[in-house]
């Protein structure tokens, strides 16, 4: 291959778009005769519901339908459970409209359509609902109280699922370790909040009897194959297009939110197309979130610092339902270990209902809670022996030559949690060097000569990515020599139409530039499942992979029949195939396309340059012969993961802290990640530093707030605070490259990672800064005030 | 609960003139429209995007006389009369990029692309009121946009960049 374009920081594809406004996202997309939808939501946490009117808003000008869950026929079904488990005894889901119970504040009750959206919001006002309210269940420790209010009448104890999972005999170790420390740790509910919020566009077209929605989904496939269910259709009559999403994160991923049958029913209903467009407030209410956990975590360790056991046992806030099972909790529990050697390990979780929002994951996943505990645990260690964090830490690593490395859980996808490869000790190193880690004792005691408090903080991940079952592929040389791709994973800012294209470009010596890549549409291709879990660009990757190799194996065959040259002797380059030594007698990869589609008749300007070359005349017997498998250049590739394949990662940073006001600003950042070979440097970096930047909101500014009552408290931009330029440092990144064996690309997942250490390494930095103050940070996340509070106490 | 407002001021309707990327409209639209929903669903320039509805995150800029503003804290009556940019103005479909917008694609400015145009658009008044910042210039003037998928830092750097070419550009010109 002339030139490989694996690798490579390769300008992004879908930027000249983008940067011009030329995008489509769901709200851009306008249709004849559209109307517009408005949801009523429950003011309540908790209420029965006594009575609905709605004959006000009915007769509205304007407004076409108005639906309560009465009206729905045989679509008032809960949503499906995705992903059940034993463990989750209790599972919960949502009603598209609540019929008789309200569950959490932003709880859908009613579902306008009218002309417009503000005539619609009008009609919102107009309905009038009784409600009897009912005592709350507003937090973990309201809910596990032994007289807790009921989110379900019927789940006692609000336990929806208890999951215990051991490895070893950590009871026997603890009871005769050396030293044993117990502690408390929390972490408060945060939310995605990506830029775009949730959106729906369907269209019922009574001609081809058929379903079209645009919806900003990670996962159209099975939304796709759900609404057929739903509504009676055959699948090939539902197509579900996920067009440019303003970011995802995670709640995405979810399925079925009440929108997305309440919009195409009201389309099908009204035989004319809907829209409904989520906005802030909305988002901030009915959007899922996550985070929320409390942790009880005994730990026992030896005289040189090595981890002998640890038994966790946490809450875990699920919110009024559970859509997406126990996903998040089962990932806290089997992240926790990381990249310690640790033998005996107990982690025993009860999901508990709340009258919140539901939780399903976000970035990360479970992810931070399970490094905030596991990081604690080493600074707890090292402060209790009076040793280097650092070096507890590789006392305790996983080393190189043990790999693969069996952790003995069931991980999230059901196959064992087993890490492929890593190299812990060379990413800490790497790290040190970036933030002058050996000097900057001398640094921080000089600092606080002169009243300053500098810290610094690490935290080390090791994230399971790139789960199954499979993703696919489907590629196609088309005439004029561009190539078409297809895959059912989504984009929502990840340049899959630029990493794609790099795989495809060097099996086919083309430039990405030439590879157009559609993501997320049904029509386009419909096996698959969707983006979350840092899985899309090595499974449905590793499918575009294969994809191209049977292309290049078509185009080789074909070529060697027409220049009659040996199949070993073809090569392919700039878009050109042609003999080895014979460059200059060379077909274009449209032509090889025209040419594998033996029609009597073609088109274009590359059908004219074939007629006037000198090729190999069609052998006797059928134009279209067996052993070719079919007419073009097109193939299909699927790839399924044997298990999730273990990114992992350092970040530090030296912050400081004005112990006057609480205010931390970072003095420096620095990430070493290993997701396996880098398919392009530039989109990975960017990856890392927006997870960051989330990681630094959500564990510094960014908190969902609610009162005794379930209220949300924190439901603007003006008190949910995202970071800003003004507060996100420079990060600097390194990066290690341990290849994975499992994928023949030998990549791993880097979606989430950056997100994952930020409230681990971000709780020592504060200590390491506030030693003088002797403060212990068990709470993620903190805010400026809640840092002030906590010098006061300290005195 | 408030008194609906009644059916008549809901449907009040005003005509305005407005000029939008050197092209003028004139319009009848109801008094309380948005300008963004405006310029979006009545205009169908899209590239303006809505991402809170309360003039925090900054993805609804737009210029309106040159300076940067958000359209979702305008009324389309308030704009009677003015003179607007939208991100469709920096660089039509055909047209090479704006230098900032080159600038942002070199640097990976932006991954999911929702906040960019009206991201842009800050940059462009910036940059024009202060070609040269510094870093905590950049930093400051970008912390009234919110972008949730980058960091930031591409950005800073993609400032600095187009600060560069528009400045070269500038030379070139005289």
């Amino acid at each position: 291959m002339a030139t490989r374009w694996f690798g490579a920081s390769v300008q992004r594809n879908e930027d000249p778009r983008l940067l011009r406004g030329q995008g489509t996202y769901v709200d851009d997309i306008d249709l004849p005769e559209m109307l517009h939808a408005a949801v009523l939501r429950s003011p309540y946490a908790r209420a029965k519901i006594v009575r609905i009117d709605a004959s006000a808003a009915r007769n509205l000008p304007g407004v076409h339908l108005v639906l309560t869950a009465e009206d729905l026929g045989d679509v008032l079904e809960p949503s499906p459970l995705l992903i059940p488990h034993q463990a989750l005894t209790h599972p919960r889901t949502q009603l598209p409209l609540a019929l008789k119970d309200v569950r959490y504040v932003g709880e859908a009750v009613a579902f306008v359509v009218a002309e417009s959206r503000y005539i619609a919001e009008d009609a919102l006002e107009l309905i009038d609902v009784e409600y009897e309210p009912l005592p709350v269940a507003h937090s973990l420790e309201a809910a596990s109280a032994s007289e807790a209010a009921l989110v379900h009448d019927d789940v006692p104890g609000n336990v929806a699922a208890q999951l215990v999972q051991t490895v070893g005999e950590p009871d026997e170790v603890i009871a005769n370790a050396p030293h044993v420390v117990r502690e408390t740790l929390r972490m408060e509910r945060g939310a995605a909040m990506p830029m775009e919020c949730r959106g729906i566009v369907a269209r019922w077209d009574r001609y081809e009897e058929m379903l079209t929605c645009w919806i900003s989904t990670q996962g159209p496939i099975a939304i796709r194959n759900g609404l057929a269910a739903i509504f009676h259709l055959p699948e090939h009559k539902v197509r579900v297009i996920a067009p440019d999403i303003g970011g995802g994160f995670g709640p995405k991923i979810m399925l079925f939110y009440p929108e997305e049958i309440l919009v195409p029913f009201a389309a099908i209903r009204s035989g004319r197309p809907v829209k409904w467009i989520e906005d802030r407030r909305e988002n901030f209410i009915a959007t899922n979130q996550e985070r929320g956990q409390i942790h009880e975590v005994t730990y026992a360790f030896d005289d040189a610092g090595m981890l002998l056991a640890v038994r966790d046992v946490f809450l875990h806030d699920t919110g009024a339902y559970t859509p997406y099972g126990i996903i998040v909790p089962i990932i806290t529990a089997c992240s926790l270990p990381g990249p310690y050697r640790i033998k005996h390990y107990a982690s025993a979780c009860t999901v508990l209902y709340t009258n919140k929002v539901p939780v399903s994951p976000y970035r990360g996943a479970g992810r931070p809670h399970a490094v905030f505990v596991m990081e604690r645990i080493m600074d707890g260690i090292a402060r209790e022996l009076q040793l280097d964090r650092l070096e507890v830490r590789s006392r305790n690593f996983i080393r190189p030559d043990e790999f693969p490395w069996d952790v003995g859980l069931v991980y999230q996808d059901g196959g064992p949690t087993r890490y492929d490869s890593g190299n812990y000790q060379a990413a800490l190193d790497k790290l040190k060097a970036l933030l002058d880690y050996d000097n900057f004792s001398a640094r921080q005691a000089e600092a606080r000569k002169q009243g300053r408090y500098l810290g610094i903080g690490v935290g080390y991940y090791v994230e399971g990515t790139s789960i199954g079952p499979y993703e696919g592929a489907h590629i196609r040389v088309e005439a004029d020599g561009r190539v078409f791709a297809a895959t059912g994973v989504t984009t929502q800012g990840q340049a899959h139409q630029t990493v794609f294209a790099q795989i495809i470009a060097d099996q086919l010596g083309i430039t990405p530039q030439e590879v157009m890549v559609t993501t997320g549409d049904t029509q386009a291709f419909h096996w698959g499942v969707g983006t979350f879990a840092s899985r899309a660009a090595t499974v449905a990757g590793s499918a575009m992979h294969l994809a191209a190799v049977k292309v290049r194996e078509k185009i080789i065959a074909l070529a060697a029949e027409l220049f009659e040259a040996a199949p070993q002797d073809i090569e392919l380059a700039n878009g050109n195939v042609f003999v080895k030594d014979a460059p200059h007698r060379a077909l274009t990869l449209g032509q090889m396309a025209i040419k594998a589609n033996p029609l009597r008749y073609t088109h274009g300007e590359n059908a004219r340059k074939l007629a006037a070359m000198d090729l190999a005349a069609a052998r006797p017997g059928p134009a279209l012969p067996q052993e070719r498998g079919g007419p073009g250049l097109e193939a299909d590739g699927f790839y399924s993961p044997p298990h999730a394949s273990f990114a992992s990662g350092v970040h530090g940073a030296i912050i400081e802290v004005d112990s006057h006001t609480g205010q931390v600003t970072f003095l420096k950042y620095a990430a070493v990640h290993d997701c396996g070979r880098l398919i392009n440097p530039m989109v990975v970096e960017g990856q890392i530093r927006g997870g960051v930047a989330q990681g630094i909101g959500g564990s510094f500014f960014e908190r969902l707030v609610y009162d005794e009552e379930g209220q949300p408290l924190s439901a603007t931009f003006m008190d949910y605070l995202i970071p800003t330029a003004a507060e996100i440092p420079a990060i600097a990144i390194d990066h290690i490259e341990t290849p994975s064996p499992l994928n023949p690309l030998g990549v791993k997942g880097a979606g989430e990672a950056g997100v994952i250490p930020v409230p681990a390494l971000f709780a020592s930095a504060i200590d390491d800064a506030l030693a003088p103050f002797h403060l212990r940070v068990c709470e993620m996340p903190l805010h400026p005030c809640l840092l002030y509070e906590l010098l006061q106490k300290s005195g | 609960m408030e008194k609906p407002v009644s059916i008549p001021e809901l449907f009040e309707t005003s005509t305005i003139t407005v000029t939008i990327n050197g092209r003028q409209y004139e319009r009848q639209v109801p008094v309380r429209l948005l300008l963004s929903d405006f310029l979006r669903h009545e205009l169908h320039l899209t590239g303006t995007h809505v991402g809170c509805e309360h003039g925090v995150c900054g993805c609804c800029t737009i210029l309106l006389d040159g300076e940067a503003v958000r359209s979702c804290l305008l009324l389309a009556v308030q704009v009677d009369g003015r003179t607007l940019t939208t991100i469709e103005g920096l660089a039509g479909p055909q047209e090479p990029l704006h230098p900032i917008q080159q600038a942002f694609r070199e640097q990976h400015g932006l991954q999911c692309g929702f906040c960019t145009p009206g991201i842009i658009l800050s940059v462009h008044a910036m940059l024009r009121d202060k070609p040269e910042p510094t870093e905590e210039e950049i930093r400051h003037e970008l912390s009234g946009n919110l972008c949730r998928c980058t960091g930031y830092q591409n950005i800073v750097e993609a400032v600095k960049c187009a600060a560069k070419y528009l400045s070269e550009q500038k030379r070139e010109g005289q």
